[in-house]
């Protein structure tokens, strides 16, 4: 990212554009031009999108992309998204050319490869998880959330009842709510314990005969593992519910826990957090679904399974299926990603990945515990979440740390969730950081503590040196100005 | 492991920081003894990097349709795609972010993001766009859930001729809402038809869902639709499986779409076996504005008034307003529209025009001659990139075909049973006259 703000302000494209120009090239037309549509069938006017030469978009995005802070340029500690180094060979063996011009309705004999892959993929996911089947077509977390709902209700339905209410604790991720909701249930949210994890006597109180599930992030958003879930998932399987794992921050138990011991029914992991797949600005993500065998029936289609003579095939035709939760395969090339990610580490690697980042997120709790407070002490794993308390007196705000340290050339945490910490500050450093790199965040925000003593408007003001200064987000909202429009 | 950039001495520092003796005790004293699993995990050893790159070479090499010619679509396209995507989207800084939850060190993907919305709303005419979502199927099921926001009615009806996907993802999303989804019988034409319309049309129902080109390939004319709707609270929302057609068809607010959603896989994104492609979602009116599902850029300044963006109507959202958000929509596809805006920046509104008018052209010249060897078409309406013929057994012509490396189409009864004759056949720019000739002989050949 460039430093000189007063370089780095860079127009919308339409203002480069100039009539004739253009930046594609495509072969002539080799058969006659069609003119058989009437005027009334065509497109009433041009669209707006500039006219411009190779050369000024390449400028243009080149430029666009020195605006962003980038994974690849740094440390990007954001709590519960796992932004680990994301290898470069994954991107590599994701375009090669015979995956990605392959068609999703081409004949099965004719992407075996393509199929071979996902099983394998979902294989490896079954070895890590314990849960004998997956499915990788969700395309995102969120959307794993609603496949797992769905998945739940289809089973419940199947029982006679698909009840009406899904339990959720305030330490879950912020999806999980919304999710349940587009299944068609009832939230009902359940405080986690003063020490930080929800006990079984919580979930207990809250049981009845309309309790669908429980849907639990574990370790939850505090770093905490639930060290009752096994109880609870006993209490869950007593009273005919089920226990749904949000589990996003898998990172912090590879070889460690697997989610069937302990009772999980059904669980999603993010291929683009702890399988290193990239997040592009926000996406494409794969929210693999995995499962106990009563939930294999009900899988979305297509499900892909043995055909015999070492050949895989497609499966739509199944009755009981939930249906289908988006088209074709899901995000097929995120899907190559992290498959080439788990066969670089190996059951081995993978284990090690995950003391990595425990590691890492233990030295960084030890480093700033003296100077940010700590509101919760239990053990944690993959991520640590500090609070507002040690700042708050000096007239400083959680987002006036995070602009602060924009300034240090570190992303930041992040920021005011958990909801249950006051001002949170949620570190999730991943196994991809040095130590040095440990240190000298560390570092950086025991000095932005003193500012916030010594010279809070320093804070206010941040940042001083991004691109861009603080925004005006009530604006933002207010005139709604989603579009360019020409004068 | 060259992923891991600590060594044994900077382990031992940490652990002796943090005050315990290994790596172990920090799982020991975090999970309980009975949550544990002590067996190693059963998965293949770690390959290196050359050993990786031959794993999936091999498995590239079991794709065999590298050696054939596809004439397959169905909302899934192969076009043309400049050079200038490849390089400028495959940068670290538009593949390595996160959502951009800090717009200060985040314009670049901000304003990406907010380039597209003008331009793929400016392709469907409508006034704003969202940010994505997953694809068409589930941009399409989003828009139903929409309109059920804003009509409070449970009926919707959809053209039979809509995506089967598409179809099939709506019926999961809206299920569970006891929301009843009508289909409208296709015509002899292959376009929606009136009598089913009339039929199934009346007070009750919250949204006419109607897909142009359609899985059929035909174009729609849906203004009648417009109109039989008039000024009551029932939406239009309007379907494209096929972004290019925007580029010459006549646009869905045209028509009187209230809500344009579709798939923009064709903006600059590979066919990759159906995945990721582009949910794009657009709407004409204010009052849709703050029911939209998914993420949103919006303008604004900064504290010196310099011009920027950020992500914004957030309320909306599923961290703020929980169960009752809009969507559960957290991350989308923001990689995938940054190689639609960078697509769309190079084609221009010509170069737009002139792949979509190749590809009708083409398509149009692969249907007539199919016809001049008496392989007719099954509908009457006019087309833009694919169009379905009938054959005495489409499923065993196409099967015919493979024997001459031709994937020639989609056997339509792997959707709707009964069209055991019908084969969907797609022609892009990037099939030649070559390779259209061969078909048509061998199609004529294998039917015979």
């Amino acid at each position: 990212m460039a430093e000189n703000r007063d370089k780095i302000v860079e127009p919308l494209i339409f203002s480069r554009s100039g009539s004739g120009k253009v930046g594609y090239s495509l072969p002539p037309l080799d058969v006659p031009e069609a003119a058989n549509l009437s005027p009334e069938q065509l497109r009433e006017k041009a669209p707006l999108l500039p006219e411009v030469s190779e050369v000024e978009v390449v400028r243009h995005y080149t430029k666009l992309s020195h605006l962003n802070y980038s994974l690849d340029e740094g440390f990007y500690p954001l709590g519960s998204c796992t932004m680990k180094y994301n290898p470069k060979i994954n991107e590599k063996v994701a375009s090669l050319s015979g995956m990605l011009l392959s068609h999703p309705y081409a004949p099965y004999g004719l992407v075996q490869g393509n199929l071979k892959i996902i099983k394998a993929l979902e294989e490896a996911l079954s070895v890590l998880t314990g849960l004998p089947y997956f499915t990788l077509i969700p395309s995102a977390g969120a959307h794993g959330e609603l496949t797992g709902m769905l998945l739940i209700r289809k089973r419940l339905e199947k029982n006679g009842n698909p009840r009406k209410i899904v339990l959720i604790p305030d330490s879950a991720h912020g999806t999980n709510p919304a999710s349940s909701h587009f299944a068609g249930y009832d939230v009902k949210q359940i405080p986690s314990g003063p020490e930080g994890y929800l006990s079984a006597a919580t979930v207990k109180e809250n049981l009845d005969g309309d309790v669908a599930a429980l849907m639990m992030t574990n370790p939850n958003t505090l770093g905490i593992y639930e060290k009752e879930i096994k109880e609870i998932a006993e209490l869950l399987h007593k009273n005919g519910s089920y226990l749904y794992m949000d589990g996003a921050n898998f990172n912090a138990l590879m070889g460690y826990v697997q989610p069937e011991s302990i009772g999980v029914d059904v669980l999603h992991l993010n291929l683009h957090k702890t399988f290193s797949t990239p997040h592009g600005g926000g996406g494409p993500g794969c929210g693999a679904v995995g499962v106990r065998k009563e939930f294999e029936p009900f899988l979305p289609i297509p499900v892909i399974r043995e055909g015999g003579e070492g050949t895989l095939r497609v499966l739509f035709d199944r009755q009981d299926s939930i249906g289908k939760v988006r088209s074709f395969f899901g995000n097929f090339s995120v899907i190559v990603k992290g498959l080439a990610y788990v066969l670089s580490l190996g059951g081995e690697g993978l284990k090690t990945a995950t003391e990595r980042a425990v590691l890492n997120a233990n030295y960084l709790r030890s480093l700033l515990q003296e100077t940010y407070h700590l509101p919760y002490k239990l053990p944690t794993l993959h991520e640590v979440v500090f609070s507002e308390e040690s700042f708050k007196d000096f007239g400083i705000k959680t987002s006036d740390v995070a602009k602060r340290l924009l300034d240090y050339g570190f992303h930041p945490p992040t920021v005011y969730f958990p909801l249950i910490v006051h001002g949170a500050l949620m570190m999730e450093p991943t196994e991809s950081e040095s130590k040095e790199t440990l240190d000298e965040f560390a570092q950086t925000m025991k000095i932005i503590h003193k500012e916030a003593e010594t010279e809070p408007e320093l804070l206010k003001t941040a940042p001083h040196i991004a691109p861009i200064r603080r925004l005006d987000e009530a604006l933002a909202a207010k005139q709604a100005r989603l579009v360019y429009k020409p004068e | 492991m060259r992923y891991f950039p600590q060594n044994s001495e900077d382990i031992r520092q940490m652990l002796e920081t943090i005050g315990v003796s290994s790596v172990e005790e920090l799982f020991h004293r975090a999970i309980p003894d009975s949550n544990r699993c002590c067996e190693p995990l059963k998965l293949a050893p770690a390959l290196s990097e050359p050993e990786i790159a031959r794993y999936f070479q091999e498995r590239e090499r079991e794709n065999l349709c590298s050696g054939y010619t596809l004439f397959l679509g169905g909302g899934c396209y192969n076009h043309y795609v400049p050079e200038a995507v490849n390089a400028l989207s495959s940068k670290a800084e538009f593949v390595t972010p996160y959502t951009p939850y800090q717009p200060e060190i985040s314009q670049g993907t901000l304003q990406a993001i907010f380039e597209y919305q003008t331009m793929v709303s400016s392709l469907t005419g409508m006034e704003y766009s969202n940010a994505s979502l997953y694809d068409g199927a589930t941009a399409a099921a989003e828009g139903i859930l929409m309109a059920w926001r804003m009509t409070k009615k449970t009926r919707f009806l959809v053209a039979r001729s809509v995506h089967p996907e598409y179809l099939a993802t709506i019926r999961t999303y809206v299920r569970n809402f006891g929301l009843v989804v009508e289909l409208i019988d296709t015509d002899e034409f292959g376009m929606v038809c009136p009598l089913s319309f009339e039929k199934l049309y009346d007070e009750s129902v919250g949204a006419v869902m109607v897909q142009s080109p359609n899985f059929f390939g035909v174009i729609e004319e849906y203004g009648w639709i417009k109109e039989k709707i008039g000024e009551s609270k029932c939406l239009l929302i309007s379907v494209t499986a096929e972004a290019l057609s925007l580029g010459y068809l006549k646009s869905p607010a045209a028509w009187g779409a209230d809500i344009a959603v579709g798939e923009a896989q064709s903006f600059g994104l590979y066919p990759s076996f159906g995945g990721p492609g582009l949910g794009f979602f657009t709407t004409s009116n204010k009052k849709f504005l703050w029911e939209m599902p998914g993420r949103v850029v919006g303008e604004t300044v900064d504290t010196e008034g310099k011009t920027g963006y950020v992500l914004t109507l957030s309320t909306r959202e599923q961290h703020i307003r929980r169960e009752r958000a809009t969507s559960n929509i957290c991350s989308n596809q923001a990689w995938c529209l940054t190689r639609a805006s960078i697509f769309l920046s190079l084609m221009g509104p010509e170069g737009l025009r002139e792949a979509a008018l190749q590809n009708h052209s083409k398509a149009v010249y692969a249907q007539k001659e199919m016809e001049k060897r008496g392989i007719p078409s099954r509908y009457k309406g006019p087309i833009f990139n694919e169009f379905v013929v009938l054959l005495k057994d489409a499923r065993k012509v196409q099967e015919r075909l493979l024997e001459k490396k031709i994937v020639a189409g989609i056997p339509l009864c792997w959707f709707f049973p009964e069209e055991t004759q019908s084969l969907l056949i797609t022609v892009t720019e990037t099939n030649t006259k070559e390779e259209i000739d061969r078909l048509v002989k061998e199609l004529e050949a294998a039917n015979g």
